[in-house]
């Protein structure tokens, strides 16, 4: 008689905690551009893996994830996030900046934490969290492992993407890196970070030099493109092609020990993984994250792709 | 090669002006290649003209199916994402078979490719001539929906074809049949066809007629709506036949296939000669103008002339230049 007491007075105890929880569920709304290409498509990819991970490992926080298929719509899809419910946190990775300071302003302003990330906001004081990777140090670790590899001597090839700042940083990187050595620039043009342009592109190239000992193309879908050109060239000479990003495919090469692919830098979007961590980790845990995270762009070597590699990912 | 084709279209175009005018694509063909020669050398070798001009297939078949579009007064500006959607179709299909067809799957899904494509143009061909809407509005409508659609297909990302099919397929794009290129032999086929059908049969006739006076047509008992249908279902099987020597290239569809092929199948077929307001299309000078356009770029990397940043406003001009010098070849 006692004992089921007892119990009763737990499970009402456990429902009243429960219900009590289910009241004051701190809301996590993550707002990301929609799937259009590789890069941004493994954003939404780790973005719903992260929100379905925290939602089960904690209660208490609800991760809402929202993509949005270009700037206005993404200043509507804020608009209607904080309307509807009141948020703890945001979680942005901005179109443009220019286009989502304010309206970030104004969700702060209700007194969500505010996390950006890779693109910067015009106003760096509206964020609580900044989370981005170094796009110089995808071009200058590229460069490093090259110099050394080749003992500072050959023939390289470039292949950027689109005009961008992106693209311009890597490339800064890469250059300001192999100043000094006598590792020679033989040629350097865009490609729009597509595979076609950069088979084409690679075709070229082959055709203009006689002799080619490295190739880098600054993004991964440039680097499938460059791989199938030499194969179809049959030239031997070509040590190195390298590309940079994470593409699993890519990362699968480097995992398997590739002779001619053995390194890869990542400009990872797992990033947004990350952030919503951190995030959670200010609201649950009181872990004290305010500030600026720059991801480096560690080289991913045999050893280490594991940690890189997301099979299920479509990058 | 060059030479085949420049002979070819002014013997066999006897309904129509034998003249200089249509040698007009070809003489910017050879000028450009003297050109090219004398900024490098290399550019004239056997293995840079083989793969520039195999590089050009996917835009000279197509645009083969945008000659008959356009010469009937019509416009697709779907092609380009049609190409992508045809892509993902078909490596899904291929990929699904695979486990339990083997190297079967490939020609199915070359079949699978072709029946899209086919229905792919004629439901722009319905919407322009049942529907009545503008060409340049429905097929722009078309051209959302397919790049929509391959996106989704992809999740954003890629979508490989099955890794035992791609040593099979791969020389669809990287063989050769008597030292040819395939995707060169697959364009010249489908060119000599539309040739066939453009300058030789009835329905070509028709095409003409159609574009250059719809009153007229009318009059004479042409059916305006089966005739242009029936161009932009042509132009689905070209985008289909694309999309099949696509494939083996890298073995992949994205979201970024196929992105702005439009743009530069419009390009191949006016520097070609046909007119763009419809009533007069050339086959053999739009597949001279999609090797044009392919050579151009090339010719832009071959070049140490031009800063990266500038490539494309060479591009454009020379464009415009070759444009003037069928221009002027016409007096």
């Amino acid at each position: 008689m006692l004992k089921s007491k007892w119990l009763s007075t737990v499970a009402l105890c456990a429902l009243l905690a429960a219900g009590g929880a289910q009241a004051q569920k701190k809301v996590v709304a993550v707002s990301i551009p929609a799937a259009t290409h590789g890069w941004t498509a493994g954003v939404v990819y780790h973005a719903q893996a992260a929100a379905k991970e925290i939602n089960k490992a904690f209660p208490g926080v609800d991760v809402v994830v929202k993509t949005s298929p270009s700037a206005a719509a993404q200043v509507s899809a804020l608009e209607d996030l904080s309307a509807s419910r009141n948020l703890a946190a945001l979680v942005i990775l901005p179109f443009s900046s220019e286009e989502l300071t304010g309206p970030v302003k104004s969700v702060k302003g209700k007194g969500a934490f505010v996390t950006v990330v890779d693109r910067g906001l015009t106003d760096p004081g509206v964020q609580d969290l900044y989370v981005a990777g170094d796009n110089i140090a995808v071009g200058r670790n590229t460069a490093k492992y090259l110099v050394d590899k080749m003992g500072g001597k050959g023939n390289l090839v470039v292949l950027r993407g689109i005009p961008t700042v992106i693209d311009d940083e890597r490339i800064k990187g890469f250059q300001d890196t192999l100043k000094g050595t006598e590792m020679k620039v033989l040629d350097i043009q865009y490609a729009n970070w597509n595979s076609d342009q950069a088979f084409k592109l690679m075709q070229d190239y082959l055709a203009k030099y006689p002799k080619i000992d490295a190739v880098w193309a600054n993004d991964d879908d440039m680097l499938l493109g460059v791989l199938e050109a030499i194969k179809q060239s049959g030239r031997k000479e070509i040590k190195y092609a390298l590309g940079g990003n994470g593409m699993k495919e890519i990362i699968k090469k480097v995992m398997d020990g590739d002779a001619v692919t053995p390194v890869e830098t990542p400009y990872p979007p797992s990033m947004i993984k990350t952030a919503i961590y951190m995030t959670v980790a200010n609201l649950v845990g009181q872990v004290p994250v305010r500030g600026a995270v720059k991801l480096d762009a560690p080289l991913i070597t045999k050893q280490n792709a594991k940690e890189y590699y997301f099979p299920d990912s479509p990058f | 090669m060059n030479a085949i084709t420049q002979n070819a279209p002014i013997a066999r175009e006897p309904g129509f002006n034998i003249s200089w005018s249509d040698s007009g694509p070809f003489i910017a063909l050879a000028a450009l290649l003297v050109i090219g020669y004398l900024i490098n050398p290399d550019f004239l070798s056997a293995t840079n003209l083989s793969n520039v001009v195999a590089r050009s297939a996917f835009i000279a078949i197509i645009a083969v199916g945008a000659t008959f579009v356009i010469s009937s007064g019509g416009l697709d500006l779907s092609v380009g994402s049609m190409a992508a959607f045809i892509t993902g179709v078909m490596i899904l299909f291929m990929n699904g078979m695979a486990p339990a067809y083997g190297n079967w799957a490939i020609p199915a899904g070359m079949a699978v490719a072709l029946v899209v494509g086919l229905l792919c143009g004629l439901v722009n061909g319905l919407i322009v001539t049942v529907g009545k809407i503008e060409a340049f509005i429905a097929t722009l409508g078309t051209m959302g929906i397919f790049r929509a659609l391959i996106t989704y297909m992809s999740d954003g990302g890629t979508i490989p074809i099955d890794r035992s099919l791609r040593e099979a397929y791969r020389p669809v794009y990287f063989g050769t049949v008597a030292g040819v290129p395939i995707p060169i032999v697959v364009s010249l086929a489908v060119a000599a066809l539309g040739a066939f059908i453009l300058y030789r049969m009835k329905y070509g006739r028709r095409c003409a007629a159609v574009g250059a006076n719809e009153e007229v047509a009318r009059y004479s008992g042409i059916s305006i709506v089966k005739t242009r249908t029936l161009a932009y279902v042509a132009q689905g099987g070209c985008v289909a036949i694309a999309a099949m020597c696509y494939v083996p290239r890298l073995g992949a569809a994205t979201p970024t296939t196929g992105l702005l092929w439009e743009l530069q199948v419009i390009t191949a077929v006016v520097i070609g000669g046909t007119v763009l307001r419809g009533g007069k299309g050339r086959i053999w000078g739009t597949v001279a103008g999609a090797v044009v356009l392919e050579l151009i770029a090339n010719l832009m990397v071959l070049s140490d002339l031009v800063s990266e940043y500038l490539v494309g406003a060479v591009q454009g001009a020379i464009i415009i230049i070759a444009m003037l010098i069928q221009r002027f070849s016409r007096k």
